[in-house]
């Protein structure tokens, strides 16, 4: 068992970083968050109503107001990138085919993918397939949205034009953002709060000034990248 | 002690391995059943599994009914019932080889590509993204693979038949010199049309078991392992248990439909 009594609040409109040790129960959290993961017992609330039991129809609802980028981007591998945006909009909102034309370069032109919409995720590189899977996820305007560790796998400069573009599209669009990460500086900039997962439960949660300054051990080793102190690494 | 732990933990395992896939294939036929039906995805898999499959299935079939009618021919000559060796290889073909080769040969082209298909979906969260936009990955995935199964195998089936026939006419009558109307002059006289309907029932229902157990090892891709690995293991897992599954259910309707 990865998480072993999380608590944990996200308040409306927020961008709240959750920080840990690789393999420490990040992404699952997230999962459970979307309810791609069923909680073995405790609830996940999003305005008051729990999401663990409900059945399927219930869930589609709930979920058409989340948004998830995963890691790796989940772009379809056989459709191109237009495809792929438009993808909600015709199969989950039935768009006709020029409003969905229209809303799909918009989001396109929004993350600076205009001109790729043709091409395919394989020929395109992991920052533009980051992009493109950003674009998917915000062409049906979810409120919320969860971002499994955006910059992995980036070059520095890409990995902060993601933050970048993530840090003006929420100050356009106002959704609630819960962003896994392990690149602490550049993401505490456009963060309101961040929290600490450790052994299976919230250690520490604050501003990004409380928890870079926190005087906990286990949060202090985690901020410095220290090699000594509370946390094993073997 | 130990030894009884194993066993009931083996049991477990292979009894909710059972359930689950069960569940699936009754939530798959709930999709199946109501809108909306996916009908370019259903193209695209009848184009899959059915035409693209149409030359190996010929070839496979033409050279089976030439096998079988080299053997038959040899072994009733022994017999002096040369003149059944046309009946003997139409009922095989029909009743037993046709339906049950031509599933194999799915399985084992179209089953295994859809197993690694939509393992790789499920391992790199493609799978998620779909159920994330409050979508039933099922009715993508899966509905349009049962459906165009169930319709290209009985098709397939019938293209082996009619040439595992024809390839058995060509070594009968062409290589080993029987008479034409001979080989095939005594077919009628054999061949029911329950035989064939039997041959029928028999596709259709290893096209359910194909994409059934292919469909479920791809969405389940992880339970066995991770990465590239669980996928590889899937596609294995795939094409084993649908071939043994393909073969056992062969025997159970062969008994059902003779009693």
């Amino acid at each position: 068992m990865v998480l072993k009594g999380v608590n944990l609040s996200v308040n409306k409109g927020e961008i709240l970083v959750l920080i840990g040790m690789s393999g420490y129960g990040k992404s699952v959290l997230l999962k459970h968050i979307a309810r791609l993961f069923k909680p073995d017992k405790g609830r996940v609330l999003i305005d008051g109503k729990d999401i663990a039991p409900l059945n399927s129809r219930d869930l589609s609802a709930i979920r058409s107001r989340l948004g998830f980028l995963f890691q790796g981007g989940a772009l379809f591998e056989s459709m191109s990138i237009f495809e792929n945006v438009a993808f909600p909009l015709k199969e989950k909102l039935g768009l006709k085919r020029d409003e969905i034309r229209e809303r799909v370069l918009q989001e396109l032109d929004n993350v600076g993918l205009s001109g790729a919409e043709d091409k395919y995720p394989t020929q395109i590189s992991g920052g533009m397939q980051k992009r493109a899977a950003l674009a998917r996820v915000l062409v049906w305007q979810p409120e919320i949205i969860l971002f499994d560790e955006p910059t992995t796998g980036l070059d520095p400069i890409i990995g902060h034009a993601i933050l970048q573009l993530i840090a003006e599209l929420h100050s356009r669009k106002k959704f609630t953002a819960i962003i896994v990460t392990h690149e602490l500086q550049r993401v505490f900039k456009i963060a309101h709060r961040a929290a600490m997962l450790h052994e299976g439960v919230i250690r520490a949660v604050g501003t990004p000034d409380e928890i870079l300054t926190s005087e906990d051990p286990v949060v202090k080793q985690f901020i410095s990248g220290e090699t000594e102190g509370p946390i094993s690494y073997r | 002690m130990e030894f009884i732990r194993k066993l009931g933990t083996i049991t477990l395992k292979y009894v909710s391995g059972m359930g689950l896939m069960t569940i699936f294939l009754v939530r798959t036929l709930l999709c199946a059943i109501t809108p909306p039906f996916k009908v370019l995805n259903f193209l695209k898999q009848i184009r899959f599994i059915g035409a693209q499959s149409v030359f190996l299935i010929a070839f496979i079939g033409a050279f089976t009914g030439g096998v079988l009618a080299l053997q038959s021919y040899y072994n009733l000559n022994k017999l002096g019932s040369v003149a059944f060796t046309g009946p003997l290889v139409t009922l095989a073909i029909i009743k037993e080889l046709g339906p049950v080769l031509a599933a194999i040969m799915v399985t084992a082209r179209a089953g295994s590509a859809m197993t690694a298909e939509i393992g790789i979906m499920r391992i790199t969260n493609q799978i998620d993204a779909i159920e994330m936009m409050g979508l039933n990955p099922l009715r993508y995935l899966v509905v349009p693979a049962l459906f165009a199964a169930v319709i290209s195998m009985p098709l397939l089936t019938s293209i082996f038949d009619f040439l595992g026939i024809f390839g058995g006419y060509v070594v009968a009558v062409k290589i080993l010199g029987m008479e034409a109307g001979t080989y095939l002059g005594e077919i009628p006289n054999y061949l029911d049309l329950k035989d064939i309907m039997e041959g029928l029932y028999k596709s259709i229902s290893f096209g359910v078991i194909v994409s059934w157990v292919s469909c479920y090892k791809g969405y389940y891709t992880g339970t066995s392992g991770f990465g590239a690995e669980g996928v590889s293991k899937s596609t294995t897992q795939a094409v084993v248990l649908s071939s043994a599954m393909i073969v056992i259910w062969d025997y159970f309707m062969t008994a059902l439909i003779s009693l």
